[in-house]
């Protein structure tokens, strides 16, 4: 009897462990968040979105980071996503059992996850430092670096998820095997690329050590690439870091305006994936 | 009769080459998309190349001018122009080993509550909320780390800690010092909550994986909900959930923004855990920009040089894990 009571009471003690851990967790994300929007908001105005960054002491906006992040995100989408689909199309169309295939697998799940200040550290050696200044360019490149392998992973698992029979049906009539990846593997496949796309949007959106010695900063408006070119993560660190109340109360509100795009990025991306399922 | 034969025989023939020219473009088509994928997927081997070789080429001077005795000095002094990484190094391993001292049980019982607990209806939604948490960018957790969640440490748990393990032996040392709110364990507790959501939804996806065959029998002995997981479920899962532990670590590891906002940027080494400290990107970030003169750039990529090795060992052998892990599930 008595080791049945032992045995209850560890069980209970176990389950209310798990209950406390997962309570622990969720608490986390709304602490966050609830700061987030409440300080955020607070400094919310149209004219985050219409003015340049201020110098400390003055009433300003984020418009010059906001335009380069988007900028810079648009052109390291562009770079990275063909790259990033073309080398998944090679590992689930062509190369499926390659040896090539398996390595280049294992290498791309660890730049996966490879620390993104090292992306910067690269870029800058082999961008910044040839040719001898910072610029908006160097930051797309580096961010690019980031979106292939994102995009490499979900165009490898959903072009393998699309069924054979269809791939047989497409080559029974005739198809070449390029036509049959492009009129049927990745229209089967479309909208988990997409999702992907989406994905590595919005993990760089939130990136900064990258951009910290690529893109550099910029206090004025700048659409010059080959410059120089503020971002919103990088503004929210300088900001941040700053004893000045204007910046810290703009750094809040940049954070807030990256969560709320990161989000909505990552909610839309799920729901696209629950769509495919259904 | 003749004529129509001899019409439809040149048209065959004109068919036949229209079909020729037909078939040759869609080989050349094929074969110029198939080369073109092979790059592509070669071109991801080339970025880890390149950025290997970009790092050591770029440290060189510094390794150059320090050797081995770089990883083991102390001083970081660029005035006299004297670096030595063991300070970030140790910053880098005590923040990371305590993020995974709190995250990795804390992890596994969300995941256990998730997959043998929890109400069906609530599991998408917590699962979801999880991942939410994993998708905030690490900035964020800087900003709140160095607005919110350090001055709430520095006023309320840093004095208990002081107080508590003030006159206790080895663990007054820890907890020595006065409560800064920045410092080595606000910057391990923010890397916690980041990594949390990695362990935690890896753990479930492999938790789930094990066969309900193999935990029906074992309630159908009687085992209690936690001697299922303990016994049946982990044992079962242990390369897989070793290889999320690895996972999180990696990020951790490697994690930047959200360390160099709390970790005070000092370069020394202290036993106490609430004093401030750096991390290897921490320095990076903070002072690369800054850097003038070669060879303290050269020592900062040399950092992260370290920074990449240690990484590319512990994703690459979380990499291994999981992949044992799927030949298992497989076969």
């Amino acid at each position: 009897m008595a080791l049945y009571d032992t045995r209850r009471a560890r069980n209970k003690l176990a389950v209310g462990l798990a209950i406390a851990a997962t309570l622990f967790g969720l608490a986390w994300l709304v602490l966050i968040l609830a700061v987030l929007l409440w300080e955020g908001f607070s400094g919310l105005s149209l004219r985050v979105f219409t003015e340049m960054t201020p110098p400390p002491g003055a009433a300003g906006g984020l418009l010059n980071p906001i335009m380069g992040s988007l900028i810079m995100t648009v052109i390291a989408v562009v770079i990275g996503t063909p790259l990033g689909m073309l080398a998944g199309t090679y590992m689930a169309e062509y190369g499926r059992y390659d040896k090539l295939t398996a390595v280049v697998r294992f290498i791309n799940d660890i730049l996966l996850s490879a620390p993104s200040i090292v992306v910067g550290l690269f870029v800058y050696e082999i961008v910044v430092a040839q040719m001898g200044h910072f610029s908006g360019w160097a930051g797309a490149i580096a961010l690019a670096v980031i979106v292939v392998p994102v995009v490499v992973r979900t165009t490898e698992d959903m072009l393998t998820l699309v069924p054979d029979t269809l791939r047989e049906a497409a080559a029974s009539i005739g198809l070449p095997r390029s036509l049959m990846i492009k009129k049927v593997a990745y229209r089967a496949a479309r909208a988990g690329m997409v999702t992907g796309v989406l994905l590595a949007v919005a993990r760089i959106s939130g990136e900064t050590a990258p951009l910290l010695f690529t893109a550099l900063n910029n206090q004025f408006w700048s659409m010059n690439m080959n410059a120089p070119v503020a971002s919103l993560p990088v503004v929210i660190f300088q900001f941040a870091l700053s004893p000045y109340k204007d910046w810290q109360e703009l750094a809040w509100t940049g954070a807030l305006i990256i969560t709320l795009a990161v989000l909505a990025l990552s909610i839309t991306a799920r729901s696209l994936a629950a769509q495919r399922k259904s | 009769m003749v004529d129509v034969a001899l019409q439809g025989g040149a048209a065959s023939v004109a068919q036949q080459v229209d079909r020729a020219k037909v078939l040759q473009r869609l080989r050349m088509s094929d074969a110029v998309f198939r080369g073109l994928t092979r790059a592509a997927a070669i071109t991801v081997l080339i970025i880890l190349s390149g950025i290997i070789i970009s790092l050591v080429y770029g440290s060189w001077p510094a390794l150059r001018a320090f050797g081995l005795t770089f990883l083991v000095d102390e001083s970081w002094n660029p005035v006299t122009e004297r670096f030595g990484a063991i300070a970030p190094i140790y910053g880098t391993i005590v923040t990371s080993v305590i993020a995974m001292l709190i995250a990795v049980p804390v992890g596994l019982f969300i995941a256990m509550f998730l997959t043998e607990l929890c109400p069906m209806w609530l599991r998408r939604p917590i699962g979801i909320a999880i991942e939410l948490l994993a998708g905030i960018p690490s900035i964020i957790y800087g900003i709140w780390g160095l607005f919110v969640f350090a001055p709430f440490l520095q006023q309320y748990v840093q004095p208990f800690l002081i107080e508590v393990f003030g006159n206790v032996p080895v663990l007054s040392t820890l907890f020595a010092g006065p409560p800064y709110g920045i410092g080595v364990l606000t910057a391990g507790l923010i890397l916690a909550i980041m990594v949390l959501p990695f362990i935690t939804s890896i753990s479930r996806d492999v938790f789930e994986a094990v066969p309900p065959v193999l935990k029906e029998a074992a309630y159908g002995l009687g085992c209690t909900t936690w001697e299922v997981a303990r016994y049946v479920v982990l044992p079962y899962t242990r390369v897989g959930v070793i290889g999320g532990v690895m996972l999180g670590l990696g990020r951790a590891l490697g994690e930047t923004m959200a360390v160099t906002f709390v970790i005070g940027n000092a370069h020394h080494i202290s036993g106490s855990i609430l004093a401030p400290g750096t991390t290897i990107s921490a320095t990076i970030a903070n002072e690369f920009t800054e850097a003038v003169g070669d060879l303290y750039t050269s020592s900062l990529i040399a950092l992260g040089l370290i920074l990449f090795v240690i990484t590319f060992i512990v994703l690459a052998f979380a990499r291994l894990m999981l992949m044992r892990l799927n030949a298992k599930v497989g076969g």
